[in-house]
Order: C-alpha cells, then structure tokens, then sequence
C-alpha cells in the first residue's frame, strides 16, 4: 500500500472559476524523496495541503477523488488527526513558530497529542542534536536568523513523528548558504528512511538527492519520473521550469551530436562527463 | 541620482542593522544588492523611499536631502515592493490593486486602465484581473504587488526578492519588463538570494554583511571573488562550478565563466567541434 495515495483527486477553493487540482493520480512509496515542481500557479501549494486534510478542512472548496494518508481518508480524519503523519513545513518559517523559545517549540506538538513528559524531552533532545540547535536554546525565534527559524519550524514538525515531511519551498527567502543547509538535511532525513515531498523551483539545487519528479502544470501533473529523466525532456521548457544549468548544456550539447553518457544535474557531474567523452 | 551617504541604522536603537552604509545610484543603473539573511539588505532600500530614516548619516535625492520628504513623496519618484506581498496587497481585485497606485499619483483613468492592462499583461496576470488577490498561489499574489509599483513607472524602482515563487518562465517576464523599464533610463535595484538571476540580468552586484557592503562593481568580479561568496553566504551558481571542475582537468577553460552560451562554447572546443 502507498504511505500517499491521490485518486482521481480534484479541488476547487471556494470562490475561484477554476480548479487548482485536475483529476490527479499520484501514489508516493514510504522512503520517497519526492520533488514537486512546475510553473508558478499550478497547483504544487493544493497538493501539499492536501495530503494533512488542510485542504479541504481549512481552506474550503469544491472536492471530487480521495486522498488516502496512511490508510487513512483525509475525507474522514481531520488534520489533528493526520498532522502526525504528515508534517507540514512552509516558505514563511516565522509563520508557523508559535512559542517563545527553542525547547517549547519543539515540545509544543507532542505536547497537543497528549505524548508523556519523558518522551516528549527525549525527542527534544534528539531534535536539538540532529539539527544543531545547541546554540540557540535560549533564543527567542525573533531573534533568529531565517535559515535558524527554519530549521527550528523544521524541528518542531519534527517532534510530531511524521512518516512523511512535506516541505513546501522550505528555502525560498533563505540565502543560499542557509538554504544549502536546510536541502542537506533534508536529504539526510530522506536517507534516514523519512520519505520527502518538496516543493522547489531551484531544480540545480535539490534533483541530485531526490529519487523522483514530478512536474504539474494547471492543475494537472505532466510529467513523473527519475529526475534525469524528467528534467531532460522539452517539455519543462515549454511549461517554463527551469531545469539545471548542467541538464541545458547537456541538451545543447546533443543537439549539436555531441553526447554525454547520461544526463548531468551537477556542475560536477557534466565535467566528470565531458571528461569521459573526451578520453575516448 | 540618490546617494547614501555613512547610513546607519539600529530597529529601537537597540539592534544595529546598518553600519555605515554608503552607495551611490545614477540613473538608468541596473543593481543587484546580495547578501546573507540579516546583512541589512531590506533595511538599506526601506531607507531609499523614507520607510525607514537613518539615525545617521544622509539620504540624498538630487542633491537635496530626504529627510523633510514624506514617504508619500518619495513614492512618487521611487517605488518599492516589498518581500512579502502579503504586507501590500489589500483591495478586493487585481485590477483595482494595481489602478490604485496609478489613481493616486494622478493619471487619468483611461490612462491609468491602459497602464494597468499592459503590465497585467507583461506579468502573465491577463486572465486574473477580476480575482481576488487573495485566492491567488503565492507566486502570483507576488506579481501582483510587482504590477502596482511597476505600472507606475517610477524614476528609481526597488524590488526586495522578487523571484520568490517564480518559475523560469515568470522571472524572464519580470527581466524583460525590468530591461525595458531601464531602457526608459529608470533605476532598477534589485534584493535577492537568486545568483543567476543576477548574473543574467545586473551588470552591477552590491554584496552586504553585518550591515556594511563588503563590495560593489561588476557583477562577474563581485561574484567570482571566492571570500566575498564566503563572507556573504552566497554559493557558487552552478555554470561556475562547472567551469571550475572543469578547468581543473582542462585548463584552457576559464576558471570564472558565468554565461551558459560561453560555457557550451568552451566545452564544444573541448570536445573538438566548433
């Protein structure tokens, strides 16, 4: 059984003329790391909230087709129910930090669902360690960096247990470095056996670690597969995702009869790549 | 055109964000301001339209000091969209959101329909107009805010990331209409984390740290320059680190390439066509 199942799934919000999901189908195994992409608009925000019942328990619309998490219908469980499951990670980490310090906030949720005291500072601990809050234990988030209240909304998702962490453009107002922080954890995570769906546009930075693509577009998803097998079709440039620099000179490269033996995601890989050719 | 001149800047007087700040922007200038999260980047443009007023040192608009101009003033002559479109966005319909601005800088309303239309239209925005702001994807919610400010063609215009949320497609549209603005001999200052999008479309590069610029020039040299990356918590774009993989094992290519069409090129000659 897939930890994620959509069928035939379709939603409109209330009050817009036309559906944010298109009859989607999309099963995710558990140890998945899952990038999500496509064109501004096109649905990838619905489909996250989605899977822990926000969407269609908080924000209302008009649904058609089921959406199975764990077993479970997000039809029939509300997002209490499915927020240990799913956990939720978004764009705006400031958004979502609800207390006034480091251990409260990661204790916030188990807390909520009723966990016992020992295990609760168990897991604290734990997520204080892996993500290297030491230093910021008695921070207050505001006084936080961007990237440090990431990762702190990160821990604090975290502590909930989830079987998947769905990460809806976890770095977009991140700089660069911080944002290579946040990816780098996240894969560890992933090779840890906890399976990802995230939600990015910047393709150079995330499609080395991640096991599948899947590209949407108006509601509908286009495309689904290994990442070096969707960002090279043409197909991302008619819908305007932007694929890695190295995957476009690769595709230059073979329309000029030059080709290298696989598809390249990294700076690295296209030179290791034109090497090989090249020592033929 | 503006110049700072030693700003300085702490929120409550307690937490420094600028610490001697000191920048000049002429007209027609196309700059990217980039940095670490906290180096001061927002604080520096708040500073620009008189959101926010140094505790020292000058803002200077055409040679005359900015600090008895209200921000509404100043509006007129600079327009700046915030990081966050959520903090700018507050009428009921796309259309209405972008006619207010013009409306009340004083254009005619024919005038202020056609300039409305026109940049919905640049911005990929032609079928929202009648939407509410608010039942749109982040990312559209962000050109909206991006249509207010850039229909009204300010003389200097000050973005603060606006590639949040964008697909390639998207940032290309605001490039163009960026390009064309500047071609108008309009300012265009620019705050991202986005490098490439800086390196393909801002000739010069403003890199921040604590609250001071640890360089200003061209774009190539501020971005290929390995401690300014280091100090700013900017990584190597990945064109870059291609070209530098690669001149290791071939070393007639350019350890500081940045334009993919020059690193085709280069590979090409490697592979022995061309």
């Amino acid at each position: 059984m897939p930890l994620i199942e959509f069928a035939d799934f379709s939603f409109k919000y209330l009050g817009a003329d036309s559906l944010a999901l298109r009859k989607v189908d999309l099963n995710i195994e558990e140890g998945e790391y899952v990038v999500l992409t496509g064109p501004s608009g096109c649905g990838k925000t619905t489909l996250c909230r989605a899977i822990n019942g926000l969407v269609p328990q908080f924000h209302r619309g008009y649904i058609a087709g089921n959406v199975i998490v764990d077993g479970k219908n997000t039809r029939e469980h509300n997002v209490a129910e499915l927020a240990p499951i799913a956990g939720l990670v978004f764009q705006q980490p400031e958004n979502q930090l609800v207390t006034l310090n480091v251990e409260r906030e990661i204790a916030f949720g188990p807390e909520n669902l009723g966990v016992e005291r020992k295990e609760i500072r168990r897991r604290v601990e734990e997520l204080i360690d892996m993500l290297d809050l030491e230093h910021l234990r008695e921070k207050h988030p505001h006084e936080m960096s961007g990237g440090e209240q990431q990762r702190v909304a990160m821990a604090a998702t975290l502590a909930l247990k989830p079987k998947v962490l769905v990460a809806d453009e976890p770095t977009s107002n991140l700089d660069p470095q911080s944002a290579v922080t946040i990816l780098d954890l996240i894969a560890d995570l992933n090779r840890r056996d906890m399976t990802v769906v995230l939600v990015e546009h910047r393709l150079d930075l995330v499609s080395k670690d991640a096991s599948r693509v899947v590209l949407m577009d108006k509601g509908s998803i286009v495309a689904d597969g290994e990442p070096r097998e969707v960002l090279s079709m043409d197909l991302c440039q008619e819908i305007g995702v932007g694929i890695p620099k190295a995957t476009q000179i690769y595709k230059r490269l073979k329309q000029r009869g030059f080709n290298l033996d696989k598809v390249p995601l990294t700076g690295a890989e296209l030179a290791t790549l034109v090497q090989e050719v090249k020592q033929r | 055109m503006i110049f700072l001149e030693n700003v300085h800047f702490a929120y409550d007087g307690l937490y420094t964000a600028l610490r001697g700040v000191s920048l000049q922007i002429d007209e027609g200038e196309l700059i990217a301001i980039v940095g670490s999260n906290g180096a001061g980047k927002t604080t520096l443009v708040k500073h620009l339209n008189g959101l926010l007023r140094p505790d020292l040192g000058r803002v200077i608009l055409d040679g005359v000091d900015t600090k008895h101009n209200s921000v509404a003033e100043l509006a007129r002559e600079i327009g700046l969209v915030m990081q966050n479109p959520d903090h700018q966005l507050f009428l009921d319909s796309v259309e209405r959101e972008v006619l207010f601005g013009l409306e009340n800088l004083g254009y005619s309303k024919v005038e202020a329909k056609e300039r409305c239309e026109r940049t919905l239209n640049n911005l990929g925005l032609e079928g929202l107009s009648e939407r509410s702001p608010f039942t749109l994807s982040g990312g559209e919610r962000k050109r909206v805010a991006l249509a207010s400010v850039l229909a009204t063609e300010p003389r200097v215009l000050s973005l603060d990331e606006p590639t949040i949320g964008q697909d390639a497609r998207q940032k290309e549209n605001l490039a163009k209409m960026l390009g064309e603005l500047n071609k108008k001999g309009k300012a265009v200052i620019v705050v991202t984390h986005d490098i490439e999008f800086v390196i393909e479309n801002f000739p010069r590069t403003v890199a921040m740290a604590d609250g001071r610029i640890v360089a200003d020039g061209p774009t190539n040299s501020v971005l290929s320059n390995n401690e300014v990356l280091e100090r700013c918590s900017l990584t190597r774009p990945q064109l870059t680190e291609a070209a530098r993989c690669l001149h290791n094992v071939f070393p007639e290519v350019p350890e500081r390439l940045t334009l993919i069409d020059d690193l085709e090129a280069v590979v090409v000659k490697i592979l022995g066509g061309g």
